[in-house]
């Protein structure tokens, strides 16, 4: 666990590619896509994918909070995805469709669970930690499946996309673009001011070294916890989005391998960053999106049999490429960039 | 006709709670010897499953089917230690849950890839079908009770090899304390080698039991890996004696559960909300049940490292 604790060292300054471009370049590569867009033929694709990318980045980024700045490998993080989902799913099915109204439910619900959830799992450490969020996380699906009155097993679809003060503000897909690279851009503001600032060191200090934040008069509990349910709080946002984007919403957002992949895109990206889950994320989900079709591309000189059995079973490909990533490529994207920096 | 109905519960909780134990007899020791958080557990179990699928398609017959399937579990568990886990023990948690899910996402797709999506149905052997009278008027399976005595067999001879054989104490003792172990000069490489093909072996077996009475189909490991980590949380990483209580307990915790939470709620609320209710709350029941023991005993009920 202490391996993956490190933080990055500062990084020495020098001209040309810094580091610390990336967010600005990440954002402003969000804010163009919707302008580049129509170039491509396939607007609405495009930005669904990349509507798709920026939910599970807030959801990623979240995660990167506990685990990356507090080295708590939550396993459960899908729940909170569920909680915020389902919060929109069952007060629309009320008739209560205003997402200002959804929104605080959602994160008052999230923020509940994971202060239950959290002040259990914090009395255990390393791997038991693991498995207690991951009971919770399966605790609640189970809960989710037996919802009959909410689609049980086969979910809900919504009858629309969650209103704004009373607006279909949502309905177009451009729309809800915007509104999810603000809600994107606010989480991602909101997390880089929690971990800049005192409770963030603090925070970091209680990965390093809970002994000896503890002898210097901190509970590392305390802020553990309080970062646990702001974690929480942020991933409920992305499931209400995630609800509103497919317009539906089910058990399946909350299944545990739904959070190993989150965990994942945090890895991916580089722990402890931000920004890196982010990428993290849409990487994972480009993978995931154009695999099957790169693999079709690249077996050209196969028969046509072949190739499309080939991308059919393109998760066959998937799962080593995640096997070397993790014993090969330490420290993620954003190790391979401060790596490319130093030389 | 309610304590009819209890007991064949409990004996199909009894039967369940053994083949969790199967599966996580492995994963405790080599969580508990190696440190090592092994996700991928669960889709050895499937692999056993479906060898013995294979096998008894191309033989015909159960037995012999089970036979082969042992052996190539084995050689299998040991292949995907000297290709994949080797590499991780040195490693943190975290990459080894990434690079285990890998494995799953891998060979959950394979197993589609070879066999295809459809599950795959292996006949209950001749010798075994049919029912039996354990009570007056009370038929159960023969197959479901060859299950538990199987597991029985199968607890019993860990029983004997871990306690009272060399290997066994060297696993022992390497769940207290590997390091210290490795530094008396013991090949703990090998040691490892051993435990970790053992356990995907026991996998396998459990999987090749229950082949006959659920239906082989990709992803049948997922769900019962992770009932398997909550078995070994409960009974303390790296203790077999834990294992075998938490997985009887958890067996019938859920079993039992899931038949009588909704008559238990009905003397407190009306029977519409009871049974809804009593639905919902079964399937949570071992989670409730595992948070509740990891709440009061931080690590778990038989903690093997002191």
């Amino acid at each position: 666990m202490t391996e993956l604790a490190q933080t990055q060292p500062v990084s020495v300054r020098s001209p040309g590619w810094r580091p610390e471009l990336v967010p600005i370049v990440l954002f402003a590569a969000f804010a163009a896509a919707p302008l580049l867009a129509p170039a491509s033929g396939a607007e609405g694709y495009v930005l669904s994918l990349l509507t798709r990318v920026m939910i599970f980045g807030i959801a990623a980024m979240s995660l990167d909070l506990i685990l990356g700045y507090g080295a708590l490998v939550s396993f459960g993080h899908a729940a909170f995805l569920g909680i915020g989902a389902y919060a929109v799913g069952i007060l629309a099915s009320h008739g209560i469709e205003d997402a200002l109204i959804q929104v605080p439910v959602a994160l008052i619900g999230s923020a509940l669970f994971a202060l239950v959830t959290g002040a259990i799992s914090l009395r255990t450490k390393g791997v038991y930690f693991i498995m207690i969020t991951l009971a919770f996380g399966q605790m609640l699906f189970f809960l989710a499946t037996s919802l009959a009155a909410y689609g049980g097993d086969d979910g809900m679809t919504l009858p629309s996309r969650s209103l704004v003060g009373g607006f279909p503000l949502l309905k177009s897909d451009a729309a809800f673009y915007w509104v999810s690279l603000l809600c994107l851009f606010g989480s991602y503001a909101f997390s880089r001011s929690v971990v800049a600032s005192r409770f963030g060191r603090v925070l970091r200090g209680a990965k390093e070294n809970p002994a000896r934040m503890e002898a210097i008069g901190f509970h590392p509990f305390r802020y553990q916890l309080a970062a646990y349910v702001i974690s929480g709080m942020i991933a409920g946002l992305a499931g209400c989005l995630m609800a509103n984007q497919a317009e539906f919403v089910s058990p399946a957002f909350m299944t545990w391998q739904r959070s190993g992949e989150l965990i994942f895109m945090v890895v991916l990206g580089g722990l402890g960053s931000l920004h890196g889950a982010i990428i993290g994320a849409a990487l994972f989900l480009l993978l995931e999106e154009f695999l099957p079709e790169i693999l079709h591309g690249a077996s050209f000189m196969m028969d046509d049999a072949f190739r499309s059995h080939l991308a059919e079973n393109w998760k066959m490909v998937f799962g080593p490429i995640l096997i070397l990533i993790v014993l090969f490529a330490r420290g993620g994207i954003m190790g391979l960039l401060r790596r490319g920096r130093h030389g | 006709m309610t304590t009819t109905l209890l007991l064949v519960q409990a004996l199909n909780g009894i039967q369940f709670g053994l083949i969790l134990f199967l599966i996580a007899a492995g994963l405790t020791l080599v969580f508990g010897v190696m440190d090592f958080i092994n996700l991928a557990h669960g889709v050895q179990y499937m692999v056993g499953a479906y060898l013995v699928a294979a096998f008894s398609a191309w033989t015909g017959n159960f037995a012999l089917a089970l036979l082969l399937a042992l052996p190539t579990a084995l050689a299998f568990g040991l292949l995907l230690e000297v290709l994949i886990f080797r590499h991780l023990y040195d490693r943190d948690h975290l990459d080894q849950v990434l690079a285990t899910f890998g494995v799953i996402v891998f060979l959950n797709q394979a197993v589609k890839f070879v066999w295809g999506a459809a599950p795959l149905n292996v006949p209950v052997p001749e010798i075994l079908s049919g029912s039996v009278e354990i009570a007056n008027g009370l038929l159960y399976p023969v197959y479901r009770l060859a299950i538990i005595a199987a597991g029985l067999t199968v607890a019993g001879l860990l029983y004997v090899l871990v306690s009272h054989t060399r290997v066994g104490m060297l696993v022992r003792a390497g769940a207290t304390n590997a390091q210290m172990v490795s530094a008396l000069g013991v090949n703990i490489q090998r040691l490892f080698m051993v435990v970790f093909g053992f356990g995907a072996m026991l996998a396998g077996f459990a999987g090749a039991m229950v082949a006959p009475i659920l239906s082989v189909e990709p992803g049948m490991g997922d769900n019962i890996l992770i009932l398997a980590f909550v078995v070994i949380v409960i009974g303390g990483v790296g203790s077999i004696r834990g294992a075998f209580l938490a997985a009887l307990l958890i067996g019938l915790v859920d079993t039992v559960g899931r038949t009588f939470a909704p008559n238990l709620l009905r003397i407190f609320l009306d029977p519409a909300t009871a049974s809804q209710t009593g639905r919902a709350i079964a399937p949570m029941l071992i989670y409730i049940f595992m948070a509740a023991v990891l709440f009061f005993r931080p690590s778990g009920l038989f903690p093997a490292k002191r």
